[in-house]
């Protein structure tokens, strides 16, 4: 790939994950690590293409898909930037975050939970917590004034 | 604008029909892929296509309509045979020459620049070339016939992985310019990477044909209790894999129709897919164009 693209893509066959999606998530991976930042250019279409060999319409739907997540944008000419961040929380605050799941981690662990039992719960809480606000904000008109029922 | 238009379009050698009754409009801006097992008529279709072969019946036009073989057609169309054909006693810089020669619109600067970046020297004779080089060389030289539509017959059959990845790189790079491609190939497991569209032949017959995207989205995999697959009904079963306790349907249904209980659906990817029509000769899905204008979709067969 040209000099100068501040991130490579790589495919893994294996995945499952269409082609792609694949290169929508090594932005957002990129972004969220901080491997790409606003203002940043992705690399070119046709250099992409010519160096995993993949279907230029591939590429031109995973740049669209960005796009229309806003976190970049094209400019005639010249090729795709990037013009949002992923990382919404200053790193203080990620270290402090970091520091109490340790410590729920240990407590898990104490209790007995394995990896994959940590893993599954905490992808429950996840989604049942997200389930929740979804809940409340689409129900959200003042007037309900009701709080989502906790057991 | 269709890039290769075909209607009622059979080739017969002797008795038997290589091709039958083929209606086909792949839309231009794609890179095709020709897949289906030996004998099923690739080689004839693309053939048919690019002017080296006439028909018995029906017609094929190109590039918007053009007929098949005209000197309009030929200019704009650049063919490289199975085998990456090149005079293996010519050296690269001859055959350039003589390529240059022979077509009134040929870039030699591209040509070689291209050589150049391929590591390939002027004086070196086709013969002692690596395979990858020489289907380089091929390539190079359709490409330098600035064409509208790349095609290809079996390109990367005799080619190490490397070389393999290196010439499709090219041919999709030429793409991403804006070439249509049409290429046969037995190499599934790179399709879904490299096509947009498929073409599926079988037994001289199309029996699958349409954007990838949209046959993917036209067909699900049902996994559920191995008792219960006969009775499955709603929507067309393309094929069946069977065990003991579960069975996989692979059906022509998308996200909108309903899941029976108890089964579980999972998207398929175009390998999975080609490989069960192959296994089912007699199931057909021609969504889109394929049919021609104005016809009806062709539901199952099964």
């Amino acid at each position: 790939m040209a000099a100068g693209s501040a991130i490579e893509f790589r495919l893994d066959p294996g995945s499952g994950v269409p082609t792609y999606l694949q290169l929508v998530q090594q932005v957002e991976h990129a972004l969220r690590l901080g491997y790409l930042k606003p203002g940043d250019q992705l690399p070119k279409v046709r250099d992409v293409v010519a160096s995993l060999a993949i279907n230029p319409n591939t590429v031109l739907k995973a740049y669209k898909e960005l796009e229309t997540k806003g976190l970049t944008a094209g400019r005639p000419g010249q090729g795709t930037f990037i013009q949002a961040t992923l990382s919404q929380v200053a790193l203080p605050e990620l270290t402090g975050l970091r520091r109490s799941l340790s410590g729920w981690l240990a407590a898990a662990d104490g209790a007995g939970l394995d990896r994959d039992g940590m893993v599954a719960l905490f992808s429950s809480a996840l989604r049942d917590f997200y389930e929740r606000r979804r809940g409340s904000r689409t129900r959200g008109s003042p007037a309900s004034g009701e709080t989502e029922g906790v057991a | 604008m269709n890039v290769v238009e075909t209607s009622g379009l059979g080739k017969r050698y002797g008795r038997t029909w290589a091709l039958r009754e083929c209606a086909l409009a792949i839309p231009a801006g794609h890179v095709t892929a020709l897949v289906g097992p030996n004998g099923a008529g690739k080689t004839t279709l693309l053939n048919l296509a690019v002017g080296l072969a006439e028909p018995s019946a029906g017609a094929v036009t190109v590039l918007g309509g053009v007929p098949a073989g005209s000197p309009a057609a030929l200019d704009g169309i650049a063919f490289v045979a199975q085998d990456a054909p090149v005079y293996k006693n010519l050296s690269a810089g001859d055959m350039l020459h003589v390529t240059g020669n022979l077509n009134h619109r040929f870039d030699r600067a591209y040509a070689q620049d291209r050589l150049a970046e391929l590591g390939i020297p002027l004086k070196q004779k086709a013969g002692r070339m690596s395979g990858g080089q020489q289907a380089q060389l091929a390539l190079t030289l359709a490409l330098a016939r600035r064409p509208r539509l790349l095609v290809l017959d079996e390109p990367v059959a005799m080619l190490d992985p490397i070389a393999r990845h290196d010439f499709m790189a090219t041919v999709l790079a030429a793409a991403a310019d804006g070439v249509s491609v049409l290429l046969s190939s037995h190499v599934l497991a790179e399709l879904e990477r490299v096509a947009d569209y498929l073409i599926l032949l079988s037994k001289g017959r199309v029996q699958v044909a349409g954007q990838v995207e949209d046959l993917l989205a036209a067909h699900r995999m049902l996994s559920g209790p191995a008792g219960e697959a006969d009775r499955y009904a709603d929507r067309p079963v393309v094929h069946v894999r069977r065990g003991e306790a579960q069975a996989h349907l692979l059906v022509r249904a998308g996200a909108q129709n309903p899941v029976p209980d108890g089964w579980e659906a999972h998207p398929v990817g175009l390998e999975e897919l080609v490989l069960a029509y192959l296994r089912e000769p007699g199931a057909a899905a021609l969504p889109g164009p394929a049919r021609g204008r104005g016809a009806t979709m062709t539901e199952v067969a099964r």
